[in-house]
């Protein structure tokens, strides 16, 4: 036996209690890696794009396009790389699924995003089909779609010129993501603009939002003002900036998340402390000859404190560890689709830093009120 | 047995005081669950209400055929003028038809305090706009006067957003508006900014309606307005109640939410029942010799299972109430602001009714009564002369 | 018998209880050779158990000498008694106090943590304990699992595992019959005669007391004459 195991088999005493313990603990993290991970979606989930591109959307709302004949002027502008554009095309899957789904020049976008991973051969066929559409692995994964297939997708914006909604493409590729986090948001589709363009209602011209490949991401913040400057006062005002700044802009607007998570955490956590102080406490009470007698024994003021302080550590961390386990599980079978959401590195820090603090938290007390016991007193019952 | 139990539980009750921290355990466990369930769907109900209560059900709201959302839609002059002559439509005092053309732009606000912008609804509206929305009430300054670039602000805006105040000059795509009122409705249209219809047409260079409303005349109207508007080959449109409309809306986010809330409740609830066994398995373990000498002195196994469910339903019912209590004064009319589907910001509050109270304390005592019943058939099954001699 | 294993010179205990300070000795002196197996006995309340406590570094003088193998216990800070209790003292007690969770064996191997000991090592010094109160054949059992006479051998064979001077016994029999007590009572002598241990006792029985080589009467804090 060592230390370690006097510490585990402290802890098989009262199974029930133990046993319970450890899964109201293994719940909360259950849900604090859920929660954690929505969280860093809406809070962090636009950081992994960094600042190279620049979105340049109509000044005071994304949803009011920009007319195409923008293009050639912010093109030269000094610093621009390449240049795309995408219209928002309010696509429906069926009844009523709604579908991030946009049209754009299928040669500028493997220009500008070369994120975003496709055999070569499917490149060609986006660039010289007439209907062609392409979807993001996640997209294609939740939908069963096989390249080939005719895809009826509708819009809720745009009509065809027979004034009917329903489109038709020919999914010619599925794009994946280079690395894990872009794979994770590949849960869109792009239509061919040229096709879109010709055959919708409203006529041509409208590119909707540019989004720009910064030949230097340093001068990010240059490029950005000049082309603002550029359409200042006039029909299309612009507002540019970094892909980062307009995807958090987004999410802010669809309301305070972290606000609301933040709540729920401290409600659970709350709860959390007592349930598992209150074992803890409690254990630490019924054992108070015991650990008079480990002083006895000869066992430290320190090495007493240490056991009691283990027992709450161990607990919190094979619960702990098990609930962010199971968290991650869980977001694997939820994640990506519509919420691409994922247990990963970050959330598996934030948690373990929360096991640590609770682990202090709830032992603590108990482990101080042991160490300070006196032999005499203890051994008495007093 | 009825006396059995009474006396078993007033003793149990009398412990409970000894007993605090694990009888805390409970309380606040089942009021960290109650709470975040009731103000989880309290925001849900919020949304609903705020954006259901704008929508009349003898209103009907026309917009181009597929567009969903009033942003998507689009109408020219005539097929506005066409979609008034309708079929089906009361006629106002003017001897026209009580019908409203409305225009949408969206401007740009900033939260108080925020760098980036949110999006808001400006609405462009026809003077018989007012009579369609008999809830909307001007609360300070005036009305905008027609031919003037005027504004009048929602509630919901100035709480939020800065630069609304009656009287400041808001700079809207190279044209400035003075804000001369603000109103109140009680709905989503708190969260707009109203001024004249043409006077917003002329200044955005643009000549079509987005929606146009019509009252609807008797309970056949909307069918009256569909057919005849269906008919009609110069127009193209979609025909529903403002209700179902608006009730549309919110399906989503309110699925959403519920989701949201019945995941993070599931998963908590499970969380606490655990607390709660532990509670009542202490409980019991605290009150081994006693429940013992009880039984040694006759007391039946049923009154002891019932007095230890007792204790702890009244726990979880007095968490309940904490949970709820909390939820009421931490949330109660608590103003948020969310994307509506307009993609411009529709500002509600947290409500939390009493029905969703009554649902939180409902699930609380379920986890009471779960918690309990496993301790209590532990504690009558107690062979008496052992737990005597434990204990 | 050779030289004083225990020196207490002129020792005085007072405790505060509630508002009163009591004072338990009375300036105490004593004088307990080595090899040498002692009964204390006394009414309760006499002194008996806080001379032991005091012998055993479970608690200090307030004030007074107190030597034990050559090192002045009163003077030590706790971390050195504890120290100093790991290596030199083993406590057997009325109710056993035994780990509940732990095994015999593993009970019996709990102070030996605190040594440097090899697990093997500290396997072959549980085995020989074990072998002396005679219970090889429990090792495995817990605590729940076994009888109060088996019970308090464990206890022994823990306080003996780590080899000290001095064994320190607060009424070991008090919970025991007749039968069972002689048997630890007998261990307990083959321990002083054989091995060579000190051995101070607190007990209330005076068949209990027979066992020793002499017995000390303590009343009111004072050491009375001795009985031969």
């Amino acid at each position: 036996m060592t230390r370690l195991g006097f510490v585990i088999a402290n802890l098989g005493r009262r199974k029930t209690r133990t046993i319970l313990t450890l899964l109201s603990i293994v719940t909360a993290f259950l849900l604090f890696g859920l929660l954690q991970a929505v969280n860093v979606l809406f809070s962090a989930g636009a950081d992994f794009v960094g600042a190279t591109r620049l979105v340049t959307q109509a000044r005071v709302s994304f949803t009011q396009p920009l007319p195409m004949r923008l293009l050639p002027q912010i093109e030269s502008v000094s610093g621009v790389d390449q240049v795309m554009w995408a219209q928002w095309f309010g696509g429906v899957w069926q009844e009523s699924t709604q579908l991030i789904v946009f049209a754009t020049d299928p040669g500028r976008l493997e220009a500008v995003y070369p994120e975003f991973v496709m055999p070569a051969d499917q490149w060609r066929a986006f660039r010289e089909t007439r209907t062609s559409m392409i979807a993001g692995r996640a997209l294609a994964d939740q939908y069963g779609w096989k390249i080939g297939q005719k895809l009826p997708i509708g819009s809720n914006i745009f009509p065809q010129k027979d004034g009917s909604k329903s489109w038709t493409f020919d999914l010619v590729g599925v794009f994946d993501g280079k690395d894990e986090e872009w794979q994770r948001n590949t849960n869109l589709a792009y239509v061919n603009f040229a096709y879109f363009d010709e055959a919708n209602q409203f006529g041509s011209g409208r590119a909707g939002t540019f989004t720009i490949k910064l030949a230097d991401p340093d001068r990010a913040a240059e490029v950005a003002l000049a082309i603002d400057t550029m359409f200042e006062n006039s029909p299309d005002e612009t507002k540019t900036q970094t892909e980062r700044d307009f995807n958090i802009g987004f999410f802010k607007q669809i309301g305070d998340i972290g606000l609301i998570v933040r709540w729920i955490l401290f409600a659970v956590f709350f709860t959390l402390l007592l349930v598992v102080g209150n074992t803890i406490a409690q254990s630490v009470r019924e054992r108070i000859p015991e650990l008079a007698i480990l002083k006895t024994l000869g066992f430290s003021d320190g090495a007493v404190l240490g056991f009691v302080l283990a027992e709450a550590a161990a607990l919190c961390v094979i619960g702990g560890i098990a609930g962010l386990g199971l968290a991650t599980l869980a977001g694997t079978m939820v994640g990506g689709g519509n919420l691409p959401i994922a247990v990963d590195h970050r959330v598996w820090t934030a948690g373990l830093a929360a096991i640590v603090l609770l682990a202090l938290a709830v032992g603590l007390l108990p482990a101080l009120r042991a160490s300070r016991l006196t032999i005499v007193d203890a051994l008495a019952g007093r | 047995m009825l006396k059995q139990t009474i006396a078993m539980t007033a003793l149990g009750l009398r412990s409970v005081p000894e007993r605090w921290g694990p009888s805390l355990v409970i309380i606040v466990g089942l009021a960290g669950v109650v709470a975040v369930f009731t103000a989880l769907l309290a925001m849900a109900e919020g949304f609903r209400s705020t954006l259901e209560s704008a929508g009349r059900a003898d209103v009907a709201l026309v917009l181009r055929g597929g567009s969903s959302a009033e942003l998507n839609s689009g109408l020219s002059r005539d097929q506005g003028e066409i979609i008034k002559q309708a079929p089906g439509v009361l006629t106002g005092p003017d001897g026209r038809p009580l019908a409203s053309a409305e225009m949408i732009v969206i401007a740009e606000l900033f939260k108080t305090g925020e760098q980036t912008g949110s999006n808001i609804t400006v609405r462009g509206v026809e003077p018989a706009a007012f009579a369609l929305r008999p809830q909307l009430r001007i609360v300070e300054g005036r009305g905008f006067q027609p031919g003037l670039r005027e504004l009048i602000v929602g509630k919901g805006i100035t709480g939020q957003f800065q630069g609304v105040a009656i009287g400041e000059t808001l700079r809207m795509r190279g044209s400035d508006w003075t804000v001369v009122g603000s109103f109140q409705s009680g709905d989503a249209y708190e969260s707009e900014l109203w001024t004249d219809v043409e006077v917003a047409q002329t200044t955005f260079n643009r000549r079509g309606y987005s929606s146009v409303r019509l009252a609807l005349d008797g309970a056949a109207g909307l069918q009256t307005v569909t057919d005849g508007l269906a008919a009609d080959p110069r127009v193209n449109v979609d025909v529903e109640t403002e209700q179902q409309y608006y009730s549309g809306q919110t399906r989503q986010f309110r699925a959403t939410i519920g989701i949201l809330a019945g995941v993070v409740t599931a998963i908590m609830a499970l969380g606490a029942t655990f607390a709660a066994l532990n509670t009542m398995y202490a409980a019991v373990g605290a009150r081994t010799r006693e429940i013992a000498t009880l039984r040694a002195l006759g007391f039946g196994g049923t009154p002891v299972v019932l007095s230890v469910m007792i204790e702890s339903l009244l726990l979880a019912l007095a968490g309940g109430v904490v949970g709820a209590v909390l939820a009421f004064v931490l949330f109660n009319n608590m103003a948020v602001s969310t994307l509506g589907s307009n993609f411009t910001q529709v500002v509600f509050r947290f409500a939390v009714t009493p029905e969703l109270v009554q649902r939180g304390l409902v699930i609380a005592l379920a986890i009471g009564m779960v918690g309990g019943l496993l301790p209590a058939v532990r504690a009558a099954r107690l062979p008496v002369t052992a737990a005597l001699r434990a204990a | 018998m050779s030289e004083a294993m225990i020196r207490v010179r002129d020792v005085h205990k007072s405790y505060v209880r509630g508002r009163q300070q009591v004072e338990v000795l009375h300036g105490l002196t004593l004088d307990i050779p080595n090899g040498d197996f002692v009964a204390l006995m006394g009414p309760s309340g006499s002194g008996k158990t806080t001379l032991l406590n005091l012998v055993g570094g479970l608690d200090r003088p307030t004030s007074g000498q107190i030597e034990v193998a050559g090192v002045r216990i009163d003077q030590l800070g706790s971390g050195q008694l504890a120290r100093w209790r790991a290596r030199n003292v083993g406590f057997v007690f009325q109710f056993y106090n035994l780990m509940p969770v732990l095994t015999a064996e593993r009970n019996v191997e709990l102070p030996l943590l605190l040594t440097g000991l090899s697990a093997a090592q500290r396997r072959k010094s549980v085995a020989v304990a074990l072998e002396v109160v005679g219970l090889t054949d429990r090792a495995r059992h817990k605590p729940k699992e076994l009888s109060g006479g088996q019970e308090q051998r464990v206890a022994i064979a823990r306080a003996l595992v780590s080899d000290p001077t001095v064994l320190i016994c607060d009424e070991p029999t008090g919970d025991l019959d007749r039968r069972t007590a002689d048997e630890i009572l007998g261990l307990l002598q083959v321990l002083n005669r054989e091995h060579g241990k000190t051995i101070v006792m607190v007990t209330h029985d005076p068949k209990a007391a027979e066992f020793a080589r002499r017995t000390l009467h303590l009343e009111k804090g004072q050491l009375l004459e001795q009985a031969a």
